[in-house]
């Protein structure tokens, strides 16, 4: 860090897939990273050829290259797999980088930019969490910091183009982290998480609905003020998240436990950055990886403390 | 035909009375109700009942409703009570997950029903991998099958049976398939996969043709069909297990059921408790019109009533958006949306749909 003073800090990208490529398009227009690196494992790979063209260093030598660069970078991106992140976290932590790890692979503590990177700042390696939980996690935070939220669901639609194998391989995955991180990040005593898969051509926009149950004497001019300025916050790195409609809030049902709900329907169009804007679930994953390195490496640029 | 040998008969019956019933019921099953079912059923020689929330294993949400009784209490009550009959149990990958799979067959339950929307059957290969490893039947389910043609399918098909289904449904949740519709989507499926598995049909009675579309789909080479006892199930309800029994029986195709037995289940056991007689109304004639998936209906009628628009457009938009099944949450986006435009004709919030 000491020697990279008074420049930017230096990044790094490994894996380059559709991810890793978009992540590219997203830090070349940082003014806080220098992105120097990306690299993967396939030499034919297109997201080598494109980080080439925009003037990286690219190689298919993985790591290994990677971390035996002169100019080591400050922080890396994860954009591989969670088995292969399993494996290089320790790497990492051994030479020193910090790691954004956008995988499911969760070595480190989850992160929400918008909820609690502060809290984070110190942390080695940080985990993204899921695509639904990047879009949801915020507005459950904004509820919670209103009201005690006793239970949050969400429930995640994404076009089936964007599911890559990774996630369609381990779809228990999604629910099972997004759940914990409702929890975890969000501040909800019990979450639930569902995600559905739509094929629809033209392909549909990423949707999210967010459930709460809170009490029925809850404050909902409150809560609209709190999730409305939430969302604001996510479109500083998401201009694409948008709000469908003020939070809709409904009296106690039969089955509710004596709860009333709060629902807030979301719209998450992509930057189009490398990846199409349909495709918001995958362009706020590494939007708020961005802003998650930016917060981190600013921070340590103050001089490491506070 | 190969992986017959557990079923003698033709055509081997699942009763979903307890499962897609539930959406019927608004997930209030009760235990003495699933008991007095599972009775009834076991006694007329159904070979396999399903038990689940509606919307599968872990279904019981805010979105899809709440379960009045835990499911798991549900179906250790029927795996309880059967004496004869295997239990099924249903479950969404992306809903439930691979405990909940676990956790069933911990109750006693020897077959799991893998259930995707109709293009996307590889989301499922892990739970197909994990329910044969728990020793579980495995069956797959290709929900929505009128949004994708015969070969398509068939190719979906051969996802699940390369995963380890030892039997895959044509499946039309929206009450859509109209006669040929159906069988030529059976018969795809018997020709890419019916080597290796069979091949089944769950039908909704939408249109009124789940029983004729079934008797189509069985000369297809369908050997495992659904049916619903008194034909309690979403939309207008299934293929009434009673009838399908009834059917099979004049054009000689073996069920092993007892059409007496299981008559007087649906007129003594399940009639008395239905809170709703299905029925091809408005609503649900526009569901397999429009092929909108059936479990739609009462949270269309709720989210009409709450934003005092009418169900019927809330469900013909949700056909316009071709919204899938478990995109219950957009109902309500589409009630709201159409209360703005009806309020201010000149609103152009929210989006009218975010697909364009």
């Amino acid at each position: 860090m000491m020697a990279n003073m008074g420049k930017r800090p230096i990044v790094g990208i490994v894996g380059s897939g559709n991810i890793g490529t978009d992540l590219m398009v997203k830090l070349l227009r940082s003014e806080v990273v220098d992105l120097r690196y990306m690299v993967g494992i396939d030499p034919d790979s297109e997201g080598l050829a494109r980080a080439k063209v925009a003037g990286l260093e690219a190689s298919a030598g993985g790591v290994e290259w990677l971390l035996s660069q002169a100019d080591r970078p400050d922080l890396v991106f994860e954009a591989t797999s969670a088995a292969t992140h399993v494996g290089n976290a320790r790497r990492y932590e051994e030479a020193g980088v910090r790691a954004v790890d956008l995988t499911p692979a969760a070595v480190g503590p989850f992160v929400v930019p918008v909820v609690n990177l502060n809290e984070r700042s110190e942390a080695m390696n940080l985990n993204m969490i899921t695509c639904g939980g990047q879009a949801t996690i915020p507005m459950v935070a904004a509820v919670a910091a209103v009201t005690t939220v006793e239970y949050a669901e969400i429930v995640a639609a994404i076009a089936s183009r964007s599911a890559g194998p990774g996630t369609r391989a381990n779809i228990d995955e999604f629910t099972r982290t997004t759940a914990r991180g409702l929890v975890a990040v969000g501040g909800a005593k019990k979450g639930k998480a569902i995600i559905v898969l739509n094929p629809a051509s033209p392909p549909l926009v990423m949707r999210n609905t967010v459930f709460c149950a809170i009490s029925p004497g809850a404050d909902r001019e409150e809560i609209i003020r709190s999730v409305r300025h939430m969302a604001q916050r996510v479109q500083e790195y998401v201009p694409g998240y948008r709000l469908r409609a003020d939070p809709q809030f409904d009296e106690p049902r039969e089955g509710w436990g004596g709860k009333a709900r709060v629902t807030i329907l979301l719209e998450v169009e992509g930057n189009g950055d490398y990846l199409p804007r349909y495709a918001g679930n995958l362009d706020i994953m590494t939007a708020a990886a961005v802003r998650v390195a930016e917060g981190l490496l600013t921070h340590a640029g103050r001089g490491g403390g506070v | 035909m190969t992986g017959s040998t557990k079923w003698a008969g033709d055509v081997r019956i699942t009763d979903s009375t307890l499962r897609d019933g539930s959406h019927a019921m608004a997930h209030r099953f009760t235990e003495p109700q699933v008991r007095a079912t599972v009775r009834a059923l076991d006694d007329a020689g159904v070979p396999v009942i399903e038990v689940s929330h509606g919307d599968g294993l872990g279904g019981s949400s805010f979105n899809y409703g709440f379960s009045a009784v835990e499911e798991l209490d549900l179906v250790g009550a029927a795996v309880d009570e059967a004496r004869r009959a295997q239990i099924a149990v249903l479950m969404l990958p992306g809903v439930g997950t691979s405990e909940d799979l676990r956790a069933a067959r911990d109750r006693g339950v020897s077959v799991a029903r893998l259930a995707t929307h109709c293009t996307e059957a590889d989301i499922a290969a892990e739970h197909f991998k994990v329910a044969r490893e728990l020793g579980l039947e495995t069956v797959g389910f290709l929900m929505m099958a009128h949004a994708l043609d015969p070969e398509g399918l068939a190719r979906q098909a051969r996802i699940m049976v390369d995963a380890g289904a030892e039997c895959v449904y044509v499946v039309d949740s929206a009450g859509a398939l109209v006669l040929d519709e159906a069988s030529e989507r059976v018969a795809a499926l018997v020709a890419e996969v019916g080597k290796l598995s069979e091949v089944g049909y769950h039908g909704h009675n939408n249109l009124a043709l789940g029983v004729a579309n079934s008797v189509l789909a069985v000369r297809a080479g369908a050997r495992q069909v659904d049916g619903a006892t008194a034909g309690l199930g979403a939309g207008s309800g299934n293929s009434p297990t009673e009838v399908l029994v009834a059917v099979f029986d004049r054009i000689g195709v073996r069920t092993g059921i007892e059409l007496g037995a299981v008559l007087s289940a649906a007129e003594e056991v399940v009639r008395p408790y239905m809170t709703r007689l299905p029925t091809a109304d408005r609503l649900s004639v526009i569901m397999g019109y429009a092929g909108v998936y059936s479990s739609f209906l009462l949270h269309a009628e709720r989210a009409g009533e709450r934003y005092g628009v009418a169900a019927h457009e809330v469900l013909a938009e949700a056909g316009r958006r071709k919204l899938v099944g478990g995109q219950e949450d957009l109902l309500i986006d589409i009630a709201l949306g159409l209360a703005l435009r009806s309020s201010d004709p000149s609103s152009t919030s929210p989006p009218s749909g975010c697909e364009e």
